[in-house]
């Protein structure tokens, strides 16, 4: 019953070898072949799903970093621009605080000189309308030899030499 | 490894127990419940089965007594038909659905072609000290325990003391009932494959669809689980051909032995089929063996030297044990199970033989145990399978194993 017959023996070594022969050529190579694809394929979707993930919150990272930045960019600006706007401002001022006072002050330099001119004039006016009233008074007084007389002695009077 | 030699200890055993009975010839395939209850169906010839009668005056025994053991033997033993199933067995009226195989022996005259339904058509009867034996004879030669010899002299057959055909054997390279089903796995592996690789090379990428699921599932374990770990990665790629080929015939013959009504294959527990698995091994284990492996045999290092003589053989001889052991090991692991429902068919009769309410009462309990034993046959035919190609893989490891610093 356990004896091993040489029919046997020679049958299935062929049929074995053949059915070895044939599945590794039509079923086992692209089997295989199609396992390992498909597990690389699988695998190398997943890494570049890792990658694109990566990738992804990268960006995002990027994103909140140029986010972040732009913020402080933008205070900085408007820091800035409220810096040079009081600037202006207090430069302007500044000047226009000096021009009134230069204006002020040429207002105050004519004004001056125009008192001083007109006080000038008002005295040559003054000591003309002396001289002409003098003039007059004393053709007048000087008609008369009496008159001219009583006028010496009356300055005389008074400009007594203590 | 040590408890897997222990129970193929033990079921040779068995086999030798079932060996010493040998009277009487009771005809029913392996799961013969049905045939048992419809003993008297009316029978129908179809063109594949060939129907024979067995009316001969000299055919019937001349008590009808079961014996077990004999029926066991019958069953496991590798044969030159495929027999389905008998009517009217032990009346006049026997008839044998089988299919005859061809015969294909070589004598010193040269090749011998003839159906094998000639043997069983023409049965012998005879008695040896008192032993009833039975061949069968045809053309000059004697077929005796499913081996074929030369038929000699006038009396055509001798027998030695033990009731064993003497005569000269001859060269039988017969298709036997193993070979058939052999090249039926061989078809279904193709055909299975080949279905589910047609799948792979038009949708590479596709998710596995239907039985190319269930083999993808079996071909990755047997990459990934039994392969790579027992060879690494830099070989495993080559032996994977010979390992997955491996498994799944062996599975898928394993399978094939527990379907009933189709002839009782014992496919893998034919030893002249699994010699030659185990000769493929070890002829690939030799060749493949890198010279690490031949020092670790011949010269193994940091040994004292007399322990090297006793280790060098003991690693010699292993050498060769190692495919024996596979082929032992999965031959009788197969051969049990067909034993275990054998037996617990033989105790229906047994009892039925008693009488017919116990066999019947019998029945039931060994129908409930057969079913039992159904589902462990299913996870052996597995396991077996994996076994091989697991112990087959860590031997091609072994052999190209690189020394290790």
């Amino acid at each position: 019953m356990l004896s091993a017959g040489l029919g046997t023996i020679l049958w299935t070594s062929i049929a074995f070898l053949i059915v070895l022969g044939l599945l590794k050529k039509m079923a086992w190579k692209p089997i295989l072949k199609s396992l390992k694809d498909r597990e690389d394929f699988i695998s190398d979707s997943l890494k570049s799903a890792e990658n694109a993930n990566a990738q992804l919150s990268q960006l995002k990272a990027d994103n909140e970093k140029l986010l972040a930045e732009a913020r402080v960019e933008r205070e900085k600006m408007l820091k800035e621009a409220k810096e040079i706007g009081e600037d202006i401002v207090a430069k302007a001022r500044k000047a226009a605080i000096e021009e009134e006072q230069r204006i002020m002050n040429k207002a105050k330099q004519e004004i001056e000189n125009e008192k001083t001119a007109a006080i000038a004039e008002l005295k040559v006016q003054v000591v003309s309308l002396s001289i002409k009233m003098a003039e007059t008074v004393l053709k007048k007084e000087f008609e008369n030899k009496d008159m001219q007389m009583k006028l010496v002695e009356e300055n005389l009077k008074s400009a007594s030499l203590n | 490894m040590a408890s897997n030699l222990k129970l193929a200890e033990k079921q040779n055993f068995t086999l030798n127990m079932h060996f010493k009975r040998n009277i009487g010839f009771v005809l029913f395939t392996l799961f013969s419940f049905v045939s048992f209850a419809s003993h008297d169906s009316v029978s129908h010839e179809t063109a594949a089965v060939e129907a024979h009668s067995t009316e001969n005056s000299h055919e019937q025994n001349h008590e009808q007594k079961f014996d077990a053991g004999e029926m066991i033997i019958h069953h496991i033993t590798d044969a030159h038909e495929i027999h389905f199933f008998t009517l009217n067995e032990g009346t006049p009226a026997e008839k044998h659905f089988s299919i005859y195989l061809p015969v294909i022996i070589k004598d010193e005259n040269g090749f011998h072609f003839f159906s094998a339904s000639h043997f069983y058509h023409n049965k012998k009867n005879a008695e040896v000290n008192g032993k009833h034996v039975h061949y069968y004879e045809h053309d000059g030669f004697i077929l005796s325990g499913e081996k074929i010899y030369k038929a000699e002299g006038e009396e055509k057959v001798t027998f030695n003391e033990k009731g064993e055909v003497a005569n000269a054997s001859v060269l039988d390279l017969s298709p036997t009932k193993s070979v058939v089903g052999l090249f039926i796995t061989a078809l279904i592996l193709i055909l299975l494959f080949g279905a589910a690789a047609r799948k792979y090379r038009k949708n590479p990428n596709a998710a596995p669809s239907g039985v190319q699921g269930l083999l993808e599932t079996l071909v990755i374990f047997i990459r990934d689980e039994v392969v790579i770990p027992s060879i690494g990665h830099k070989h495993a790629s080559r032996f994977m051909p010979f390992c997955l080929t491996t498994f799944f015939f062996i599975w898928i013959a394993n399978i094939l032995g527990m379907i009933p009504f189709i002839g009782g294959f014992n496919i893998m527990g034919t030893l002249g089929v699994t010699i030659v698995l185990a000769t493929i091994v070890f002829i690939m284990t030799t060749i493949n063996g890198k010279p690490y492996y031949w020092t670790h045999i011949l010269w193994p290092h940091g040994v004292p030297l007399p322990i090297k003589f006793i280790l060098v053989p003991i690693e010699i001889i292993g050498i060769f044990m190692k495919p024996l052991v596979l082929m032992i090991r999965l031959t009788a692991n197969m051969t049990a199970g067909h034993i275990i429902f054998l037996a617990l068919t033989s105790l229906v009769f047994i009892f039925g033989q008693s009488s017919a309410v116990a066999g019947y009462g019998v029945g039931v309990g060994s129908l409930a145990f057969m079913i039992f034993m159904y589902f462990i046959e299913l996870l052996v035919a597995f396991l077996q399978a994996y076994v091989f190609t697991l112990l087959a893989a860590s031997y091609f490891g072994s052999a190209l194993e690189e020394p290790h610093h």
